[in-house]
């Protein structure tokens, strides 16, 4: 490349990181201002933090999400992975691509179309049979649904790259289905279910739209409770949250880039 | 006894119950809910059960009512076919920002240093970990009257008021773009990292200049990854709920409110599942050229 595109090239990533990086550098930044109205810095003060611990609705719905978060991002990654399975390895059976087109949709399709959708399939079921209320367990529902599609995505582009020839062998020497599955596919593909894992949990930690369609009475998750003070004006504790995310998101980050060089590191040396 | 023999049959048919539960579950959870709205969206608004049998069948004759009223109104009301217009505006001037940002955005990652594109990717990934709800409430503190922007600029002295930022087309497609760029990012870049670079060569040799050689080889050849990042961005961007009503003024009206109102604020079901039903069919010819992507995708990656 030549000097111009060089520096043309050096310039659009610095302005495109700076733009993707700006807020939150603001959030961070300003969740340790004194002002309590507005965006103007006043001085260095930790009164955000504290007002955060007696924020007890904030703290609930902390609690809820976290709840629900574990659940879905479990199931998530359960069913995504079975899909995946089936995905990867049963190249033909009836409804092949109605299931692939399932499976990929809540990827793309809006998330008040999916919210709505499965609203109305709930209040009718609870019309028709009195069941089931609206609260955690239904945000959970559309969480799943959701995080499946994901985990779907992360484990079948693993199992993609899986080399056959070791399952094969175990087949040779005697191997049961179940027990090439749980023998040599589950160990080759744990890393990435654990990435789907983390991904699901943030994706059901994090959202809004399919929590507020499907939440009801007393079960606000964090976002939702966010989501509505956002609406009304700017609230410093929100910083506060965000400060706290961002170190949170940091520290896995950090961590997870140092597990896996150690473990690059030992199959390096093995 | 023969149905425990039955029982016995399908679970030894591994294969029919690894298929069966993501199956099941995907047609409870995601057909069934789609069925269900495309059925209450042809029952009457007001009066009749919405979930009441559309067929019926009385002195001999059988009959089917289907209601086309909620659909009609939807085509001849302006409210409406403002909000579905406008909706389609935001996405679509969403997607060209974004292609425009993030073309030579993934371009440059593609033809950084190889040591360096991993970390350069990532990078770009990272903000969708840190909350994509907190992210958005950020350009509010940025761009509201009371932000940091109008603050600066009062300080400066450069306006005696806070110009009005918030609340304007121009807040809403700053969030849109903000929050979608990503996903115009790295299927691109995904694309431009394969490209053979002895194509350039070819065409450098053969007299092209670097400028003609971007454009007749390297940005045909990359028409795939334009059109999956396109989608990416498109059809959620339709849907969006939380940018328009946190950024978005009155005047930036998009459909995922109107859908928002019809549920819960005037508690029309059967009004809901049309305008619902209207969004489906507007996303459904992009949503099949992406999956057919996919799939083209999926078998070059095989072959």
């Amino acid at each position: 490349m030549n000097t111009i595109a060089k520096w043309l090239g050096r310039g659009w990533l610095a302005g495109g990181y700076a733009f993707l990086y700006f807020p939150i550098a603001v959030l961070v930044a300003f969740s340790f201002n004194s002002e309590r109205h507005g965006m103007e810095w006043r001085g260095f003060s930790l009164v955000w933090y504290g007002e955060l611990l007696k924020d007890a609705e904030l703290l609930a719905g902390f609690a809820l999400s976290l709840k629900i978060a574990v659940a879905a991002a479990s199931a998530s990654v359960v069913l995504g992975a079975l899909a995946a399975f089936v995905l990867d390895r049963y190249q033909r059976f009836r409804g092949r691509t109605l299931f692939a087109g399932m499976v990929n949709a809540p990827l793309v399709m809006p998330e008040v179309i999916i919210g709505v959708s499965l609203l109305l399939m709930l209040v009718s079921c609870q019309r028709l049979f009195g069941f089931p209320q609206r609260g955690s367990a239904t945000i959970w529902l559309g969480h799943v649904l959701l995080g499946m599609a994901y985990a779907c995505v992360v484990v079948q582009s693993r199992l993609r790259e899986l080399n056959k020839s070791l399952e094969e062998a175990a087949m040779d020497l005697g191997c049961r289905p179940s027990q090439v599955f749980l023998l040599v596919v589950l160990p080759n593909i744990s890393q990435a279910l654990a990435s789907a894992w983390l991904l699901t949990f943030t994706l059901s930690l994090d959202d809004v739209v399919l929590s507020a369609f499907l939440s009801g009475p007393g079960a606000s998750t964090m976002p939702i409770i966010i989501f509505s003070r956002a609406r009304l004006g700017l609230d410093p504790r929100v910083n506060a949250v965000a400060a706290l995310t961002v170190a949170a998101v940091s520290l896995c980050v950090i961590g997870g880039s140092y597990l896996m060089a150690r473990s690059g590191r030992r199959q390096g040396r093995e | 006894m023969n149905f425990l023999r039955r029982l016995h049959a399908a679970a030894a048919s591994g294969r029919r119950t690894v298929i069966g539960i993501p199956y099941l579950w995907l047609l409870l959870t995601f057909l069934l809910p789609f069925l269900i709205v495309a059925r209450i969206s042809v029952s009457d608004s007001e009066g009749e059960d919405p979930l009441g049998s559309i067929v019926s069948y009385a002195d001999g004759l059988l009959s089917l009512k289907i209601r086309l009223a909620n659909y009609l109104f939807i085509f001849n009301d302006e409210l409406y076919l403002y909000t579905y217009a406008s909706s389609i505006k935001y996405a679509l001037i969403t997607t060209v920002l974004c292609l425009l940002a993030g073309y030579p955005f993934a371009y440059f990652i593609a033809r950084a240093r190889t040591a360096a594109r991993p970390a350069l990717l990532m990078l770009v990934m990272l903000p969708f970990w840190t909350s994509f709800l907190l992210r958005i409430y950020a350009w509010k503190g940025i761009l509201d009257n009371q932000g940091i922007v109008n603050h600066l600029l009062l300080r400066l002295g450069w306006i005696d008021a806070p110009l009005p930022l918030m609340h304007t087309e121009f807040s809403l497609l700053i969030g849109m773009v903000y929050a979608y760029l990503p996903f115009m990012i790295l299927p691109l870049y995904a694309n431009l990292a394969k490209q053979d670079l002895r194509l350039i060569e070819a065409a450098t040799d053969l007299g092209a200049t670097p400028w003609q050689a971007f454009w007749r080889v390297t940005v045909p050849l990359s028409r795939s990854g334009i059109i999956a990042g396109a989608m990416l961005v498109f059809i959620p961007a339709i849907g969006e709920y939380v940018i328009p009503e946190l950024l978005g003024g009155p005047r930036t009206l998009m459909i995922g409110h109107v859908l928002w109102d019809e549920f819960f604020t005037n508690n029309d079901w059967p009004m809901a599942s049309a305008v619902t039903v209207v969004v489906v069919l507007l996303i459904l010819v992009p949503m099949t050229m992406f999956n057919q992507y996919q799939a083209a995708q999926a078998q070059r990656s095989k072959a």
